[in-house]
């Protein structure tokens, strides 16, 4: 593998993107704004706070995670699938200098970055509305990145392995939907049975919801396990999607 | 001096044998043809040698470096048509040989006027900024040339380049590899038409069931077997190539 080449992929998704962005950016934009205003204000009316903190408040920093999550999950599911399958473009792309290693690179790199730039969106957004407590969000963008990559990681674990496009929908049904209503965003998981905590713990996605709203309010060192949790994963995982793209693509 | 140099070249897809212990060798310069039916293991005789899949066992040399070690510097001098439309369609026409050219590290001051020139080359000036679904047949596999013409190749790999074309764009596309031809580009090529064959290459192995049963010019072997090149085919391999 080498950055320079799997640079260029990532340029490649960045132009397409680019050119798409009104279209795509409101549907990973307006959905995560529904949920804070539905959730927020709706329920919000009712259940008033949680910990001592106004209900969407508390939310608000889990909206951030889960914006990543979607982000990255869909280009590394849907996309790289239909790039691969459909478009063919990783057979245009195979027959120039850059090889399956720089490939993947990309793709998983690209995801990533569209985890941080989601992401960074709903900071944008949650602050213009006064529910960030402090500016050390801001330290939470890195995060984005290595948990975009991991989300990035696993999707494109399944992508490899799919009979078919079809199959994603147990990928969403199955993993992503459970993973994004157990993950600590919507209520804290303390009140329900310990062994839903303990699952909890194995998601990405409660340990960027930790992060980002430990980071919000203004004690980063309340996430320091969450951190390490996350980098450690995003390296292991590391492996498996060019190992079985390879074995998926290579004859 | 070769280009391409293959010896004992074998592929086995699972218990399928696509290949079975070929040897080859294309000159600088020269047009060489794979010519068989589908299945005879053209297609993955090419994929070799632009690197996408390994040899099972055997050796391929390409502008003398082995493929399974420099794939890399090996596909930055080969310009690959493939058979079926992989244009990517979230891009222009133009865009899709300015993204390409990033891929071989062209940088765009230096992408942009020579994809201006190969669209001209290829008829497509007017439809730059069109998108790849407005395209029609024809109009796809000519860019499809001028995409891999973006990195000035020194050889030009070219999968089945008319199939599927009517008469008039097959012909415009055999203009265009005569004039590349005539400025010394080396060429591969698949083919199942024996007038494409006869037209183009320089010389032709007759492929049949993952086996190069002879390779000679055309005109040689129309003399050594008699009859037209559909004739000796028949003879070679006892069945009909428009099967």
């Amino acid at each position: 593998m080498q950055l320079k080449r799997a640079f260029r992929v990532w340029q490649r998704h960045f132009k397409v993107y680019t050119k798409l962005y009104r279209s795509s950016i409101a549907l990973n934009f307006v959905e995560p704004v529904l949920y804070l205003a539905a959730l927020g204000l709706g329920l919000g009316a009712y259940v008033r706070e949680i910990n001592g903190i106004p209900y969407i408040d508390f939310i608000a920093p889990g909206i951030i995670a889960s914006s990543a999550m979607f982000a990255a999950t869909y280009e590394c599911t849907y996309g790289t699938y239909v790039r691969m399958e459909y478009q063919k473009t990783f057979d245009a792309i195979l027959a120039t200098p850059v090889n399956l290693g720089d490939l993947v690179a990309g793709e998983l790199i690209w995801g990533a970055s569209k985890s941080m730039f989601y992401g960074l969106i709903i900071i944008i957004v949650i602050s213009a509305f006064g529910l960030v407590a402090s500016p050390l969000i801001i330290l939470a963008i890195p995060m984005l990145f290595a948990s975009g990559l991991i989300f990035a990681e696993i999707s494109m674990i399944f992508a490899a392995v799919v009979p078919g496009i079809d199959s994603f929908n147990y990928f969403y049904t199955l993993f992503m939907t459970p993973m994004f209503l157990f993950s600590g965003i919507f209520f804290p998981l303390d009140g329900l049975p310990p062994l839903v905590s303990k699952l909890a713990f194995f998601t990405p996605l409660y340990h960027l919801v930790n992060i980002c709203r430990s980071f919000s309010a203004g004690k980063p060192s309340a996430a320091i396990q969450d951190v390490v949790w996350v980098l450690a994963v995003a390296l292991i995982l590391a492996p498996y999607p060019f190992r079985l793209m390879r074995r998926r693509l290579i004859k | 001096m070769y280009v391409v140099t293959a010896r004992g070249l074998t592929k086995d897809y699972g218990p399928l044998r696509a290949l079975d212990h070929i040897d080859f060798d294309i000159a600088k310069g020269e047009c060489f043809g794979f010519l068989g039916p589908n299945g005879a293991g053209k297609t993955t005789a090419m994929g070799i040698i632009y690197c996408f899949m390994p040899p099972g066992s055997g050796t391929v040399e390409v502008f003398g470096m082995s493929v399974t070690e420099c794939p890399s510097r090996i596909k930055s001098r080969i310009g690959v048509m493939p058979q079926e439309d992989n244009l990517d369609p979230d891009l222009s026409v133009i865009e899709n040989l300015t993204v390409y050219a990033r891929y071989f590290d062209v940088p765009a001051r230096k992408s942009l006027p020579a994809a201006w020139e190969l669209l001209e080359f290829v008829e497509l000036k007017e439809k730059a900024k069109a998108r790849i679904k407005d395209l029609s047949g024809g109009m796809k596999r000519r860019l499809l040339l001028a995409r891999a013409l973006i990195n000035d190749p020194e050889l030009l790999i070219l999968d089945e380049p008319t199939v599927g074309l009517d008469p008039h764009s097959r012909h415009s596309v055999w203009e265009k590899l005569e004039y590349l031809k005539s400025r010394g580009t080396t060429f591969l090529l698949t083919t199942h038409y024996m007038e494409e064959a006869e037209k183009i290459c320089d010389r032709v192995a007759i492929m049949d069931s993952g086996k190069i049963i002879t390779t000679d010019s055309p005109s040689g072997l129309m003399s050594t077997y008699g009859g037209t090149l559909e004739d000796v085919y028949l003879r070679l391999t006892g069945r009909s190539l428009a099967a």
